[in-house]
């Protein structure tokens, strides 16, 4: 995502990256970013809690205002518990032996998130296309 | 006391020497990034909304596993219910449950509704992180989105990896 920010940046546009990744984020150095430590899948926060959602989008917005030297990477105070326990699991060896490695094989199928998903993009397709599905070359 | 960031470089270099693979190559940057100032007040402004959580709409085709560099237009009315996840790298548990933690379309048309930002703009964008590609993604995905930030006049973009 950070090359597609400086790829935007570069045309004159602002950019405002959110990351749940430190290292990734600080490696890529995108024009600007705020850091908020919670587990990956949670960037804009945590799910059915509007409020905190809202706190963290404004501070965010507030960073793209603020924000005046290139690559500043503003750290957010939000914790995801009190404890961050969480952070010990994260990619490591399961305790019972195994591997550790949950990700799922590389198919180069699309991956539905239910069989309906399946059945309405195929519908979409015999009616003319999928809307607003763009392939790159 | 909290403790300090999980280092997913580190972590995805352990993982991957344990299994045997090759290192992931991360992008580095070491030159100063592109630098564009705000023009206009937020309540102003039109922003941009662009997120690498592998969402989709019903009715458009899911994105695949292996090094796909399509993106997905989510037009900025969409219901939240009309959207899915669909990821390799993260737990999508509360990503389907509610998308906004990974797309915050309803977030930010709430923000636009409180005039904290001027318009949503008419169009989101989708893709799936985890390219492995650095170079499709620097010469064939980022020029594309970059491309539709300028058609759809965007004040600022908002980036939200998953």
């Amino acid at each position: 995502m950070g090359l597609i920010a400086r790829e935007i940046e570069s045309r004159g546009i602002p950019t405002l990256s959110m990351s749940s990744a430190y290292s990734i984020t600080a490696a890529v150095r995108p024009p600007r970013a705020v850091y908020l430590d919670f587990p990956l899948g949670h960037t804009a926060g945590k799910p059915h809690d509007t409020a905190l959602q809202r706190r963290i989008l404004r501070d965010a917005l507030e960073a793209l205002v603020t924000i005046d030297t290139p690559g500043t990477i503003r750290r957010l105070a939000y914790r995801w518990s009190k404890d961050d326990a969480w952070k010990d699991s994260v990619m490591r060896p399961h305790p019972d032996g195994a591997s550790g490695d949950d990700r799922i094989e590389r198919h180069p199928d699309p991956q539905y998130q239910c069989e309906d998903d399946r059945i309405a993009a195929e519908a979409a397709i015999e009616r003319g296309g999928c809307r607003g599905c763009v392939f790159l070359s | 006391m909290s403790r300090p960031p999980v280092d997913y470089i580190e972590r995805t270099a352990e993982r991957y020497g344990a299994l045997g693979y090759p290192p992931y190559q991360w992008v580095r940057n070491d030159d100063e990034p592109p630098f564009a100032p705000m023009a206009k007040p937020l309540a102003g402004s039109r922003i941009g909304l662009i997120a690498s959580g592998g969402v989709y709409r019903v009715g458009q085709i899911a994105f695949h596993y292996r090094d796909d560099s399509s993106y997905r237009i989510i037009p900025r009315d969409c219901e939240m219910s009309e959207l899915r996840a669909t990821h390799f790298a993260y737990d999508l548990t509360s990503a389907r449950s509610d998308p906004n933690v990974v797309f915050p379309l309803a977030t930010l048309r709430a923000e636009a509704g409180d005039g904290g930002i001027g318009e949503v703009a008419p169009n989101a964008y989708t893709f799936m992180g985890g390219i492995y590609s650095a170079r499709r993604v620097r010469e064939r995905l980022a020029p594309a989105l970059a491309e539709r930030m300028e058609e759809d006049a965007v004040d600022a973009a908002l980036l939200v990896p998953a």
